[in-house]
């Protein structure tokens, strides 16, 4: 193992922005020299903040540490950028039955075992929390409970920023950073909610569209128009931490759908003006 | 096959404004044929590409609008217009600054078609 260090530390140094930098970091967690783990997890996560690996990595660190909120919020993370992460699951689950909240454990690890059907025991986990063997009829919950809720008060505490805006609750959709929603609602062609699941993708979407408009050198990413089976959809930042997703009927013309998304952008930043 | 690519590609770069046009594969963010200009490195467009068309296809997805039609990225500086051509192959186009984007939009979603 010393071996595997010394050759990992080694690739590190020759080429500290590659990814050898997930192998070292856990390698020397498992020696348990988490502070050194730390170390490393940390200038891996300033060179990768969006990649989910290494949100996971530092959540177990952390969790060596017993300095379990910060790995929840880590663990947290990692599932607003890649909500089918397995070991984010089953870290959160741990957390929540730790933190006496089986119904929430058992979400979580139920998801990491569907995720790992083959991890015998996760499966065993999933019993001992459930209490019985029968867990495995029932089907999995939806979403977990608690981040609609938090997503909900923040938006009722506030209100919405597209009150008397057309398609306020249907077609314009106000995300932060990390996709919570923060205004309006998205209704899909069939008349489905499909607001969160939609944000934490809007989330990302938008950190994609501002890396390609950097590197391409195409200067400040302005929008992203996308055209779908009958629906025009635009995002836009209407400020630095947020994204904004407009979207209007196909065969409107393109520049009523940005018309549209200027006017909502406009709504949404007066909107975080007031309520920060 | 690259060849015949070229030809479509070159009459997209011919169009003025455009800085280059290639075909990029879906499944690896690979170069399948270029037409760039002097300094435009292909590869980082292709995966760039690739990444952003695969983000937009989860958010459409998961929203319930299907497949993307077309995409188009716009920038102080220019531009980046993206055809899906069936679920292979994407058409990609880099524009400066004041480009008639429709009539390179036209031309591209009927490229597209001849792609699929």
């Amino acid at each position: 193992m010393t071996e595997d260090i010394r050759a990992l530390s080694a690739q590190y140094a020759a080429d500290p922005s590659s990814l050898v930098f997930l192998r070292l970091a856990e390698a020397l967690r498992r020696r348990r020299q988490l502070d050194a783990a730390l170390k490393i997890a940390l200038q891996g996560l300033s060179r990768y903040p969006h990649l989910p690996e290494a949100h996971d990595l530092y959540a177990r660190i952390l969790t060596d540490k017993h300095d379990y909120a910060n790995a929840f919020d880590e663990w947290d993370t990692v599932l607003r950028l890649s909500p089918d992460h397995l070991g984010a699951h089953k870290g959160i689950g741990f957390l929540y039955y730790r933190a006496g909240e089986p119904d929430h454990a058992l979400y979580h690890l139920r998801l990491a075992a569907e995720l790992d059907p083959d991890d015998a025991g996760l499966r065993a986990a999933v019993e001992r929390v459930a209490g019985g063997e029968e867990i495995w009829e029932a089907p999995v919950p939806e979403a977990p409970p608690e981040r609609e809720e938090e997503a909900r008060a923040v938006t009722v505490a506030a209100g919405d920023p597209f009150v008397g805006l057309e398609g306020a609750e249907e077609r314009l959709l106000l995300v932060d950073q990390d996709g919570f929603r923060l205004g309006g609602g998205l209704l899909s062609g069939q008349g489905i909610d499909v607001s969160e699941p939609a944000g934490a993708l809007l989330a990302a979407t938008t950190r994609e569209a501002i890396r390609a408009a950097r590197m391409l050198e195409l200067g400040e990413w302005g929008h992203l128009t996308v055209e779908a089976a009958g629906v025009g959809i635009c995002l836009l930042r209407p400020t630095h931490d947020t994204s904004l997703l407009c979207t209007m009927d196909a065969g409107l013309p393109a520049g009523q759908l940005s018309f549209f998304a200027e006017r909502a952008a406009k709504a949404a930043r007066a909107w975080l003006e007031r309520v920060r | 096959m690259t060849g015949s690519y070229g030809a479509m590609l070159d009459s997209l770069t011919r169009l003025r404004g455009i800085r280059g046009a290639m075909v990029v594969s879906v499944e690896d963010g690979l170069v399948v044929a270029d037409s760039l200009i002097a300094g435009m490195k292909g590869p980082p467009l292709a995966a760039l590409s690739a990444t952003l068309t695969a983000r937009v296809t989860e958010l459409t997805g998961s929203s319930g609008y299907g497949l993307p039609r077309f995409l188009h990225l716009e920038g102080s500086d220019g531009a980046l217009l993206i055809a899906p051509a069936g679920s292979d192959l994407l058409l990609v186009a880099v524009a400066g600054r004041d480009v008639p984007l429709g009539l390179l939009r036209l031309e591209m979603l009927r490229m597209a078609e001849q792609l699929t």
